[in-house]
């Protein structure tokens, strides 16, 4: 009983709280306050809590994976990728090509995952070559070069030659549709695999799975040769250099490999959602996974696997009950995406602002 | 520039290296041109693909001209400054845009309503202004993203004000400009009252041919091209030019580096505004809550067709840039439409040139300097081993 009210009493010492908040950082604080104001509110306004958290963990497992993504290029230190959509691209690609073939199933996805898989190889080789000639403008050459492959993927959506009925427009048969509907070939299928109720709240089990699968590797592999000698490219590269690391090796393998992991949580997000969104659709996407890396606590010079996790988790949480929960407090305006653009912009900011040293 | 400083040095000792540096100032210009070259060529493919009507044409580019080279001016300061292309200019025409819902609410008209929009936005750019210069002061080297990223939020604030505040907060009851519940502005705006209020506010019956032109705001814009070409010649501008070329330099030479860069951003920022309003009086309406989204980009994508680079713009590459980018822009959804028969490809393939021109003119540059560090370290290690 003494053991335990010294214990209570240590978390409260003001040097434990310091040391707390500075490794849980500001943001994250503000972050965390908000989310819990809103269970808060929700719980007030009588709001039904296990739907809104049924809602954030399908949430999070659909963007988790496009999250992570950005883990290979912090580590690395080539920075924040805003160029996802490249990857995101070749995912919506191998997605459509599946579909062409009527497959359905688990067999769509994954025959749709593996014509996606070599096409981001490819296209993140091509990437990482020019990420690694305009070294310190990473982030807005990478932001343009997303934008300019999805408005030239867009010609190749309306001229593409694919045949399937269900995915050409009805009316002059030429070019795809803007949103092709999965609900006959793979919608939801990770989702649905193995998932339960608990307490009421649906667990997507497959698809936290998944999620859980590819974190646990990504952790893994950065204790392998490969993964460590990664680390030391972003720490410290004249270090890692002079100690016979080839920092450009790993910086193109981080660059692909992140461009295949966006390419997967491409489908994994279409797959989610029920909806493959061509066209303009993927233009935007890099913005919210690299502030859910950000506000994971993932900086410019560090992140690691559980700065990926806890950062979706927050985010995604957060845009799934703002909306709810704000638009029955405030009668019907719709606050939840000015949040989200606030949040996330001034996440990105607060990173790109901060002077870091080392 | 570090370039020319140290090629005296080894053309006197090796006449090979002379010949070298001389074809690739010749590349040089070549590249500078190159650009407007390329998009001169596209633009007369389109024009011929599309079987235009030249006088409708004509009418389109003096129309667009008048409409967006403020804006595109109002970017060149900065990049004197050092501090490349100013995305934060979306912050600019946020301003620009408050003032003139201000003015449609006290529903005051014509060249007056216009004038007191533009008097009304001043402090506010000028707030958003240092406001911007603080962030990007914080984020040397990454000022481009920095400023993009504050577009965005700053939008975020504009939408909160605008959709959220007003009604509830900010007291305001205009059943004309908001929407039925009572919180929050209408998604779009009609400016009846200041349609084309600066357009015609001189000579307007004045034609030259078959093209009516708006004087008043071509003098505006040349007004604006002197300022610009005076301000470079002032200390100030000198001093911007400095910071823009080595902010280590400027500094131990006694200049405010901070400080310079904060009022080239200003400056900026309050041209934005003013360019903004420019450009809404001559549509006569505006969406509220999207117009100001793509100004920066396609202010951006103009000045780099014109062959602007991140370090290097001029009165010249802006207006040739709005001329050649939005001649592109009337002519390639016809020309898509004649050529594949789908209209929407030229649409998108007008978007496509936008985004990679600047994907393409800033992979250029960060290529270029690169290669120029590099040279750099070269020729010292080529002195040092010399010595």
């Amino acid at each position: 009983m003494e053991l335990k009210m010294s214990k209570v009493k240590n978390i409260f010492d003001p040097h434990h709280l310091k040391a707390f908040y500075e490794k849980f950082g500001l943001p994250r604080l503000i972050i965390s306050s908000f989310l819990l104001a809103l269970f808060i509110l929700a719980f007030i306004m009588k709001m039904d809590i296990t739907i809104l958290l049924s809602d954030s963990l399908a949430r999070i497992g659909m963007n988790g994976l496009l999250v992570l993504a950005m883990l290979p290029t912090l580590v690395t230190g080539v920075g924040l990728n805003f160029g996802l959509p490249v990857g995101f691209v070749c995912g919506l690609v191998g997605g459509v090509i599946s579909m062409e073939y009527d497959l359905t199933g688990f067999t769509g996805l994954f025959v749709a995952m593996l014509c996606a898989i070599p096409l981001a190889v490819i296209t993140g080789y091509l990437y990482a070559a020019l990420l690694d000639r305009v070294r310190g403008q990473e982030m807005m050459v990478g932001t343009y070069v997303g934008f300019a492959v999805v408005a030239g993927m867009c010609i190749f959506w309306l001229t593409a030659p694919f045949k399937n009925p269900s995915m050409i427009w009805a009316i002059g048969g030429k070019g795809l549709r803007v949103t092709l509907t999965l609900y006959e070939h793979y919608s939801r299928i990770l989702n649905n695999f193995l998932s339960f109720k608990l307490f009421g709240v649906t667990i997507p089990t497959g698809l936290l799975l998944f999620f859980g699968f590819f974190c646990l590797l990504a952790h893994l592999f950065f204790r392998t040769r490969t993964g460590l000698a990664m680390v030391a490219t972003g720490a410290n590269p004249m270090y890692a250099k002079s100690s016979g690391i080839d920092t450009r090796t790993m910086r193109y393998t981080s660059v692909i490999l992140s461009n295949v992991l966006a390419a997967i949580g491409a489908l994994v997000y279409a797959q989610s959602y029920g909806f493959l969104q061509l066209y303009t659709a993927p233009l935007y996407m890099a913005f919210p996974a690299v502030a859910a890396a950000l506000i994971g606590g993932a900086s410019l010079k560090k992140a690691t696997v559980g700065h990926i996790i806890i950062g979706t988790i927050l985010f995604q949480t957060l845009l799934t009950i703002a909306l709810p929960v704000t638009q029955t407090v405030l009668q019907g305006t719709d606050i939840s995406e000015i949040a989200r653009m606030i949040i996330s912009n001034g996440m990105i900011l607060y990173a790109l602002t901060r002077n870091e040293r080392g | 520039m570090a370039d020319s400083k140290v090629a005296p040095k080894t053309s006197l000792q090796k006449p090979p290296v002379k010949q070298d540096n001389n074809q690739s100032s010749f590349d040089r210009i070549l590249s500078e041109l190159s650009v407007p070259l390329f998009f001169a060529l596209l633009c007369f493919a389109g024009i011929v693909a599309a079987q235009l009507n030249p006088r409708f044409l004509i009418n389109e580019i003096i129309t667009r001209l008048a409409r967006n080279l403020f804006l595109v001016l109002s970017l060149i300061i900065p990049v004197i400054a050092g501090l490349g292309l100013n995305f934060g200019i979306v912050i600019g025409a946020m301003s620009g845009q408050a003032a003139l819902i201000i003015v449609t609410h006290l529903e005051i008209g014509g060249l007056p309503g216009f004038l007191l929009a533009a008097l009304i936005s001043v402090p506010f750019s000028i707030f958003l202004g240092w406001l911007t210069g603080l962030v990007l002061n914080r984020a040397k080297g990454r000022e481009m993203v920095t400023g993009y990223i504050l577009g965005f939020f700053a939008n975020g604030v504009y939408q909160l004000v605008f959709l959220v505040l007003v009604g509830t907060l900010i007291p305001m009851n205009n059943p004309k400009m908001m929407l039925p519940s009572g919180i929050g502005l209408r998604n779009t705006m009609d400016l009846i009252a200041v349609n084309r209020a600066l357009d015609r506010a001189l000579f307007s019956s004045l034609k030259l041919g078959p093209f009516q032109i708006p004087w008043a705001t071509f003098l505006v814009i040349a007004a604006l091209c002197l300022f610009t070409s005076y301000f470079t010649k002032t200390k100030l501008g000198q001093q911007m030019r400095a910071v823009g070329q080595d902010m280590h330099i400027a500094e131990v030479s006694g200049i405010n580096v901070n400080r310079t860069r904060l009022i080239a951003i200003i400056i900026s920022t309050v041209l934005g505004a003013w360019g903004q309003l420019i450009y809404l009086q001559n549509l006569g309406t505006f969406n509220t809550y999207n117009s100001h989204e793509q100004v920066g980009m396609f202010s951006i994508a103009a000045l780099l067709i014109g062959g602007a680079s991140i370090s290097k713009a001029t009165i010249w590459n802006a207006i040739i840039g709005v001329l050649l980018f939005h001649t592109l822009f009337v002519v390639s959804p016809l020309a898509g439409q004649r050529i594949l028969g789908i209209p929407q490809v030229g649409e998108y393939f007008r978007s496509f040139l936008a985004y990679g021109v600047i994907a393409v003119a800033l992979a250029l540059h960060a290529w270029q300097s690169k290669k120029q560090a590099q040279k750099q370290v070269d020729a010292q290690a080529e002195q040092l081993l010399e010595d």
